[in-house]
């Protein structure tokens, strides 16, 4: 397949793994913040192509991960009414709520379907005018401007029965948060590239020149994310802190303009708590007041909902890049995705998920 | 600006997995199998359940019979490549072929919902019809239930059937030993995405068709190639990564997959990267692997590549001593990772 094969080219792979070990001089912590990315460095093993003294951490960047659990609590509360159809993407449906998911749900006699896209979340209150239809809309820029689409065709037809509990999360405030943090380790940064694909990478560039930091825009397929890190690795070497752009066959400076303003139209940013991490201040966005009949959060009384997070796992390091999956006590044995603990066990995309899958053959040996 | 709380550790209890069932146990993944250990076998079982076929072999006076059950309840009932009907003749008769068995008899239950559409069965029937003289064949037996609207979801399928294996084949899960080949009959993943594409809510446009088809005759030309095949499996719901996880469990052994040796076309290679489906897991209905003394795979692979349903077979990797009850695969990048048992059902992925 064009544009996917060639960046899973095993010998350009490994020239480009040569070249950087050829020029890293001394260690260096990377972060790549997106779970996608996440995936890829495991499913390929691409930190094992690398010197030593590279290291990859992995930032809060899956949104399944990062969804609080209050929201997923309103959502499996609202799925539980019997006038209720609760429309989500896929892998929402196994996170653990504080005592349910909504699988679980689902098992109880809940209306809970799995959606692609809101769009079909809307069909489904189009072909359903008796139901209320609800869409967990969760996720970063990637999926925000079709939430925010779904939102504004669904005001446009004056639809009555269809809402959305959005818990959607942005990404440049939390890479503020983590570079801000006093236990910060990370010198490099592999931004998300199917974010800026909608943003752009201005916000990335006042990053940079705020903290000292190189950062490059990165795609997600082996050879991307090799050509990343050996693009961070040579403006570590030469002192450099600019930001670049790998993935330049999907992304531009100033991003998806459309997308953009359809964002701003239906969204305003505001406070958001992320799982693991807690609230980060202007990191969320939510409903603007003229789409407040599509707000679930309003139309449904569900703010009484209280949530207590045990402090069971050490989730909120691993999120931050503080600790390895693989340094959790409970990793493999107490926490696995059948029965996990938190909730970057639970989406392929999560850091724990990711080395449970592919790496556990790592202690075997 | 707040920065993050290191105090705000963000983690539930874990959740009981006992108290009700939930649609991953019919998964064919992990918790099916926890199903099958912790809640049929210790009520049910005997010496020939417990090796976990996907068909018993018992003896019947001087013969050997395989008997195997499948229930059908696929949603769209017809689709791209097949239906309910054909798929319920070759779920059965490919059980029955992989265990080295030649299938004969079906029976054939149906669970109706009230005001279906007489014309859809009719339609299904005939198909089963053709279904059964394609794989030799008959259904001897049947049996008709309806329950009220809104009780059930259409229609749900059921077929038994009863083979003849003759006394000289002994194929099992657990009798893979390291240096083993493993051979795949084709490319994988097509049912699962062409159930996907037509299935309410993730529809999208796709050629792709099912692969559903019987596997016997090409079972018997593999068995008439080679005594030295150790067990075959056909790749059903949980693709081929639960069928090698299942014998890598069973037979005590590490299975070793080579990544670009495993044929998947590329409508299923797109369609999967859509999705955020990983094509080792998808389903198949109409594909094996075999697992066989390594001096044989060269005239097992003539004999598979001979027959219509095995054109584009392949050796994918080998059976290894090490890490026993693990797959593990070689990527294109020459590193290795797991080939995991899923607990469930793949789901679709967020972005």
């Amino acid at each position: 397949m064009k544009y996917l094969d060639e960046y899973r080219d095993g010998a350009i792979a490994r020239a480009v793994a040569a070249e950087i070990a050829s020029l890293a001089t001394r260690p260096w912590v990377l972060m790549e913040i997106c779970g996608g990315q996440t995936h890829t460095i495991m499913r390929y093993g691409i930190d094992e192509l690398l010197p030593r003294g590279i290291e990859l951490v992995h930032g809060p960047g899956c949104p399944v991960c990062v969804t609080p659990l209050e929201t997923i609590d309103k959502a499996i509360a609202l799925a539980m009414r019997p006038d209720v159809t609760l429309v989500s993407y896929g892998d929402m449906l196994r996170v653990p709520g504080s005592h349910s998911d909504l699988l679980r749900a689902k098992a109880q006699g809940a209306d809970v379907r799995i959606a692609y896209s809101p769009t079909e979340a809307l069909k489904v209150a189009r072909a359903n005018p008796q139901r209320n239809v609800v869409f967990l809309a969760i996720g970063f820029e990637t999926t925000a401007p079709a939430n925010a689409m779904a939102a504004w065709e669904a005001r446009r037809e004056g639809l009555t029965n269809f809402t959305m509990l959005v818990s959607h999360v942005l990404v440049p405030p939390a890479i503020r948060a983590l570079l801000a943090s006093p236990q910060n380790r990370i010198q490099g940064f592999i931004a998300p590239g199917h974010v800026c694909t909608v943003v752009g990478y201005q916000e990335y560039e006042d990053l940079s020149r705020e903290f000292n930091l190189p950062m490059v825009v990165g795609g997600f397929e082996p050879v991307d994310l090799l050509e990343s890190i050996l693009m961070l690795v040579k403006q570590l070497e030469a002192g450099k802190a600019c930001v670049e752009n790998q993935y330049a066959r999907s992304v531009t400076y100033a991003g998806n303009l459309p997308a953009q303003r359809i964002l701003a139209e239906v969204f305003e940013v505001a406070d958001q708590k992320w799982r693991g991490i807690g609230e980060i201040s202007q990191s969320g966005l939510k409903f603007r007041e003229e789409y407040a009949p599509f707000d679930a959060n309003r139309v449904f009384d569900l703010d009484l909902i209280a949530t207590e997070e045990p402090a069971e796992c050490i989730s909120a390091l691993v999120l931050q890049g503080l600790r390895k999956p693989t340094d959790c006590p409970a990793f493999g044995v107490r926490c696995t995705p059948e029965a996990p603990l938190g909730a970057p066990m639970v989406s392929a995309e999560g850091a724990c998920a990711a080395y449970y899958h592919y790496r556990r053959h790592k202690e075997c040996e | 600006m707040s920065s993050p709380s290191i105090v705000n550790l963000a983690c539930p209890v874990p959740l009981g997995s006992g108290d009700t069932v939930l649609l991953g146990h019919g998964s064919g993944g992990k918790l099916s199998a926890d199903l099958m250990r912790d809640l049929f076998l210790p009520a049910l079982g005997n010496p020939v359940l417990t090796r976990l076929n996907d068909q018993a072999v018992v003896p019947v006076g001087e013969s050997r019979i395989a008997i195997s059950t499948d229930s059908f309840v696929v949603k769209p009932l017809f689709f791209r490549g097949g239906d309910i009907g054909s798929l319920s003749v070759h779920g059965t008769v490919n059980d029955l072929a992989v265990g080295g068995a030649a299938p004969l008899y079906l029976s054939a239950a149906f669970l109706i919902e009230e005001g279906f559409s007489m014309e859809s069965l009719r339609r299904i029937v005939a198909s089963m019809r053709r279904a059964a003289d394609a794989s030799g064949v008959i259904v001897v037996t049947g049996d008709t239930k309806v329950v009220e609207r809104g009780k059930g979801d259409g229609l749900f399928i059921n077929t038994t059937g009863i083979g003849l294996i003759s006394s000289d084949i002994e194929l099992s899960a657990d009798r893979a030993q390291p240096g083993d080949v493993i051979l795949l009959s084709g490319s994988i993943g097509e049912h699962g995405i062409a159930i996907l594409a037509e299935r309410e809510g993730l529809e999208f446009e796709s050629t792709i068709e099912s692969d559903s088809a019987p596997l016997n005759g090409l079972c018997a030309a593999m068995l008439r190639a080679s005594t030295a095949m150790r067990c075959m499996r056909d790749l059903t719901r949980g693709g081929l990564a639960s069928a090698l996880n299942e014998i890598a469990a069973q037979s005590h052994v590490g299975i070793e997959l080579l990544e670009s040796a495993i044929p998947v076309r590329e409508e299923v290679r797109g369609a999967c990267e859509m999705l955020g489906l990983d094509p080792l897991y998808v389903a198949n209905e109409g594909k094996l692997i075999a697992i066989a003394a390594p001096d044989a795979a060269e005239d097992l692979l003539l004999a598979m590549r001979s027959h219509p349903q095995g054109a584009q077979a392949a050796v994918i990797g080998r059976v290894t001593a090490s890490l026993p009850g693990l797959v593990t695969m070689k990527t294109p990048l020459g590193t290795a990772r797991i080939v995991d048992m899923l607990a469930g059902d793949q789901l679709p992925r967020i972005c």
